[in-house]
């Protein structure tokens, strides 16, 4: 039919990569090649480590024990997934309490607001010193710094609806709930996801503020120690570590999203 | 559903099923005060087809709002036929808009049978209807497309559907070709009439369109705006079926005239 191949036709043509590679191939094919550029530089103008050591240099960090990487990482991991599951159930709840009362969002979210406006970094000293440093706390500065891009997503998605399609349920003497399962909550999962992914890469940010602050294990507190040696390499291979939990997070993000909204997606998307 | 084809709506004279009279609604509290629409009075038969033409802010939307039960107007009387509201669950009124507002995760079948689980119907007889309806308005085989795979005048059709899954009386159209093409707005005017005449429901349709409003109608209502009233509503004399070749004959080029007379526009 033609009308439907005119419309996903543009859809199409702004997908194609510009280059004949497939799509993965070329994500793949620049991040390799960065790395074997950078290696290449170290060793051909003989840079020395303190200021840049080569990716080689890097993994090889990983041997020396005394990092103990793997209960480090996993500790900081710990921070990162906690702070954001949070984040993800107490922002969607808060939402979903502001939806469905007014009255409570008339009063409490000039609040929410202003708490908004807090740099939330500047918490971490306060909420360590009430909590006593530890995973707990660092969590709680992870989820402080994640909450309201979730809180606010949310509650966005939940109140853009068409006037139109209200005055549809209305007209069938459709009651708020009705509209809220069959029409608000699935329209809103697009805003949803969009406020998690921002959360994903904030929960990192988070957890890692707090162990640089105070803590005694977690890759933040790795790099510290590697800090005091001059060890450049084993802390830029804490750098990669966390970006690649990171990412991680950010994937089974979009892993969910894709698997619950089959048919929910944005038209700029 | 009624499958028989109905020749023009004028079999019973007897009873109006919707009269309006001097309906007025004004928005606003206190002093600023804005009038919508006033000076409403039409009687529609059952079966008949009105539309309602007339500039932006002239209140055609708002009488279909009143109409539809999601606005009160302050002023005048309007009243359903008594055995109008006696059906089940008292819904008798399906929306078309502008926008085909179809959800985009819902399948076209999916979509059409939205208004039926709202108000609670038998799923298997509402799936069945919603067959039926798609063949209606030309979408047989595109039941498990999504949305963005249909055209714009397609997702209307499918929105038609939608609107009437749950066999009521009274269609209400606002603006319902207004985001088409011009020759897809020219076939759907056809397609509507086809529609129409297969159901025989009762259609309110509001356009801007002078010729739309003329070509489809049985009954027409001009509204002007400032003040917003309604100047005139009568009978569109030109028989069914129409074509659009009508629209170059003498009779309809009269009626359109009448149109622009009583915008004002000469």
């Amino acid at each position: 039919m033609t009308a439907i191949s005119a419309a996903s036709s543009p859809v199409a043509t702004s997908e194609r990569s510009p280059l004949p590679w497939p799509r993965w191939l070329l994500i793949v094919g620049v991040h390799v090649a960065l790395v074997v550029v950078w290696q290449a530089a170290v060793e051909i103008f003989k840079i020395h480590p303190f200021f840049l050591p080569s990716p080689v240099a890097m993994i090889r960090s990983l041997a020396k024990a005394e990092y103990a990487w793997f209960s480090n990482s996993i500790v900081t991991a710990q921070e990162i997934v906690g702070g954001y599951l949070a984040s993800t159930v107490i922002g969607i709840g808060l939402a979903l309490l502001f939806y469905w009362s007014r009255s409570l969002t008339a009063a409490a979210f000039p609040l929410f607001v202003t708490l908004n406006m807090i740099p939330k970094v500047a918490l971490g000293p306060l909420i360590i010193m009430w909590l006593k440093y530890g995973v707990f706390a660092n969590i709680l500065i992870a989820f402080s710094m994640c909450i309201f891009p979730v809180l606010l997503n949310t509650l966005r998605g939940l109140r853009e609806v068409e006037p139109d399609l209200l005055d549809l349920v209305r007209s069938l003497k459709g009651n708020r709930w009705q509209l809220f399962v069959k029409i608000q909550l699935p329209g809103s999962l697009p805003y949803i996801f969009s406020g998690l992914k921002v959360a994903a890469i904030l929960a990192v940010a988070g957890a890692i503020v707090g162990e640089f602050l105070a803590s005694d294990r977690g890759l933040g507190y790795l790099m510290v120690q590697a800090q005091n040696q001059l060890d450049t390499a084993a802390m830029m291979m804490a750098i990669v570590i966390l970006t690649f939990i990171g990412v991680g997070v950010y994937l089974a993000t979009v892993i969910v999203e894709r698997f619950v909204t089959v048919n929910v997606r944005d038209d700029g998307l | 559903m009624n499958s028989l084809v109905r020749p023009t709506p004028s079999l019973p004279q007897s009873e109006a099923l919707i009269k309006l009279k001097q309906l007025r609604k004004s928005y606003g509290r206190g002093g600023k005060q804005f009038l919508a629409v006033s000076e409403v009075s039409m009687d529609i038969e059952e079966g008949a087809f009105v539309t309602i033409v007339g500039p932006s802010g002239c209140g055609k939307t708002t009488v279909l709002k009143i109409l539809a039960g999601l606005h009160e107007a302050d002023g005048g009387t309007f009243e359903f036929r008594p055995s109008f509201n006696g059906g089940p669950q008292d819904i008798n009124v399906g929306m078309v808009f502008q926008q085909p507002l179809l959800l985009k995760w819902r399948t076209v079948l999916e979509n059409v049978v939205l208004p039926a689980e709202i108000l609670h119907l038998p799923k298997k007889k509402a799936v069945e209807r919603a067959h039926h309806l798609l063949e209606i308005v030309g979408l047989k085989g595109s039941e498990d497309k999504y949305p963005h795979e249909l055209s714009g005048g397609m997702q209307q059709r499918a929105a038609i559907a939608r609107a009437l899954i749950h066999d009521p009386k009274l269609l209400l159209m606002d603006e319902p070709f207004g985001a088409l093409d011009a020759l897809t707005r020219e076939r759907l005017n056809l397609e509507l009439l086809d529609i129409w005449r297969e159901t025989g429901k009762t259609i309110v349709l509001v356009t801007h369109g002078i010729q739309e409003a003329i070509f489809l109608g049985s009954h027409c209502a001009v509204f002007t705006a400032g003040p917003a009233r309604m100047a005139d509503y009568f009978k569109v004399d030109l028989p069914y079926p129409r074509s659009l070749e009508m629209k170059t004959s003498p009779e309809f080029g009269e009626c359109v005239k009448k149109v622009y007379g009583l915008l004002g526009m000469k």
